[in-house]
């Protein structure tokens, strides 16, 4: 059995951790500023971040790479630096975990290469999975117990991630960003994802998505994703509110309690990894752990309860309706 | 379709021809789109007209199916790439011809900020819509958007952040232009995920572009409304 196998059997939802970002950018890290840099730089800050999870109650932390991939690193002048600040930021993890006296899992995260894949853009699949490949085995090496791939976009990019992991052979997780009118920038739909991870010959134990707009587009994509009948546990990982420009500052609307509403309708939507994104700080985390822990799992929410409790869609539909899109009428079509 | 007729582009009258150029630019067909704007020259149009009846047009066809959720980014660049095949042809034959210019350009992310797809895909879009592009790359300070307005005058400035901490940076730019008394000289657009209308105008921009999309129909609209003043003073 799976290492989140074995740890869903217990109780059958995990928390994952918030925002390494956010927290991050709390603590002093710059804009602009690789925040990998800081797995030697300042070493106890990140450890700071992955704490703050911990003591909240998360039961995955991600490690601070996700722009850890040489196409990442190399804008801050560091692609040679691959193996060895991924692998710090697994170390330095794997050290806090040890040190919470429960099991934390430690998950590689692997975020996108930031370049458009072939054939919209240049680089081809086995370039971008070499690229991850790379990545993956300084996480390996670091300790992690398994690779999380996230904010992905395209099919291409997601495909190769999972051959990347599997050169390692090592267990993965996946997510999309689904940012756009319920799809994802590329245009993979909840149920186009359920089906990519169904073709990939190196599954991930567990997908879902993450990032995007608000909490509320982000259960509809869980509720997208359950429909098509996923073969794997569901991740939710969503955003705390929306961003809100106040007297200079950007700071994302929403509370531990509206946190602790979406993780509880995550797990009714049929998620199983609840956790959050962008503005999702410790004190989200705890509300959100406490909900989880002391209200008993509903039934899956309709689309109206959920506006309701988290806000309204970002946009009306999100891709999956019954009634296709316009397929445009063409004169004439060549041979 | 294998089982149909193979289609001649040159066997197709101006007004077929060009209906069918919009059919290809929407299937991202570079090939043809090349073949067919070398048949329209050769049939003595004008490269502006070339530019703008069938490409331009052709383009707004993809950018509107791209607003409204039937076409993705995908789609849309190879579009764009269709469509800067036909560009490659036109472009000395335009500025030979003196024909009037669409407009220019000068995009860049923000000081702060390292993410390049949103704004690549403006780039690519505006191109694509006969615009002229100069593309600052990420991470720029204010200074390299004053050299690059002083350099190039463009008819819009663009700005792109993907990050809640760099979004606040593109005030520090439109501040700077007001305070060098150069703001009304430029359209300035601003972009990127986290951003939205309140935010556009909150920094004091000319507007807020949800997509690339938008923000081509937008650099459209925006500069017609400029001539007209122009026109009308």
């Amino acid at each position: 059995m799976n290492i989140l196998a074995q740890v869903l059997e217990n109780r059958g939802w995990l928390l994952a951790d918030g925002a390494t970002g956010t927290n991050l950018f709390d603590i002093g890290l710059e804009a602009g500023e690789a925040p990998e840099l800081w797995n030697f730089e300042a070493p106890d800050k990140v450890q700071s971040v992955y704490q703050g999870a911990v003591g909240a109650g998360s039961d995955i932390i991600l490690t601070n790479s996700f722009g850890g991939t040489s196409a990442r690193l190399k804008l801050h002048n560091a692609q040679n630096r691959v193996k060895e600040l991924n692998e710090r930021s697994a170390q330095l993890a794997r050290d806090v975990a040890l040190k919470s006296g429960r099991r934390v899992i430690v998950a590689g995260s692997v975020g996108p290469t930031g370049e458009l894949l072939h054939p919209v853009g240049t680089l081809t699949e086995e370039e971008a999975s070499e690229i991850f490949s790379e990545q993956i085995e300084g996480l390996l090496e670091g300790g992690v117990d398994l690779i999380w791939a996230e904010t992905i976009s395209s099919a291409e990019e997601f495909r190769a991630v999972a051959a990347a992991a599997a050169v390692h052979s090592a267990p993965w997780c996946g997510t999309m960003s689904f940012d756009t009118a319920g799809r994802t920038m590329m245009g993979v739909t909840a149920p186009d994802m359920v089906q990519l991870v169904n073709e990939l010959e190196h599954k991930p134990l567990a997908f879902g998505a993450n990032c995007g707009t608000g909490a509320s587009d982000l259960l509809r994509t869980i509720i997208g994703f359950t429909k098509a009948n996923p073969s794997v546990p569901l991740i939710a990982k969503g955003n705390a509110g929306i961003p809100k420009f106040v007297d200079g500052h950007v700071h994302y609307d929403g509370t531990p309690e509206l946190m602790g509403d979406y993780a509880v309708l995550a797990r009714d939507c049929g998620a199983a990894i609840i956790g959050g994104c962008c503005g999702t700080r410790p004190q989200h985390l705890e509300e959100m752990k406490r909900r989880l822990l002391n209200d008993p799992k509903g039934s899956v929410p309709d689309l109206d309860a959920i506006q309701e409790r988290l806000g309204a869609f970002s946009s009306p539909a999100d891709g999956t309706e019954d009634t296709a899109p316009p397929i445009r009428q063409r004169k004439r079509r060549r041979g | 379709m294998a089982d149909e007729e193979e289609l001649i582009l040159s066997d197709l009258p101006d007004d077929e021809l060009v209906l069918q150029m919009h059919d290809d630019l929407y299937d991202g067909l570079k090939d043809e789109i090349i073949e067919a704007v070398e048949i329209l020259l050769s049939r003595n149009w004008t490269p502006y007209d070339i530019l703008t009846k069938a490409l331009v047009e052709g383009m707004r066809i993809v950018g509107i199916d791209f607003r409204d959720g039937i076409l993705f980014v995908p789609e849309v660049l190879l579009a764009a790439n269709a469509m800067k095949g036909g560009m490659g042809l036109l472009k000395p034959l335009l500025v030979e011809t003196g024909a009037p210019r669409l407009g220019k350009m000068v995009i860049g992310t923000v000081k702060g900020d390292i993410h390049d797809i949103g704004k690549n895909l403006v780039s690519m879009m505006m191109e694509g819509a006969g615009f002229e592009v100069t593309d600052l790359g990420i991470n720029n300070p204010v200074e390299n958007y004053l050299d690059a307005l002083e350099a190039e005058q463009p008819d819009i400035l663009g700005m792109s952040a993907l990050l809640t901490t760099t979004m606040p940076y593109m005030k520090v730019v439109i501040d700077t232009l007001i305070e060098k008394g150069m703001r009304e000289d430029y359209i300035v657009l601003v972009g990127g995920a986290p951003l939205n209308e309140e935010f556009g105008k909150a920094i004091g921009a000319d507007a807020y572009c949800r997509d690339a999309a938008v923000a081509v129909e937008t650099a459209k609209e925006l500069i017609a409304r400029k001539h007209n003043q122009v026109a009308a003073s």
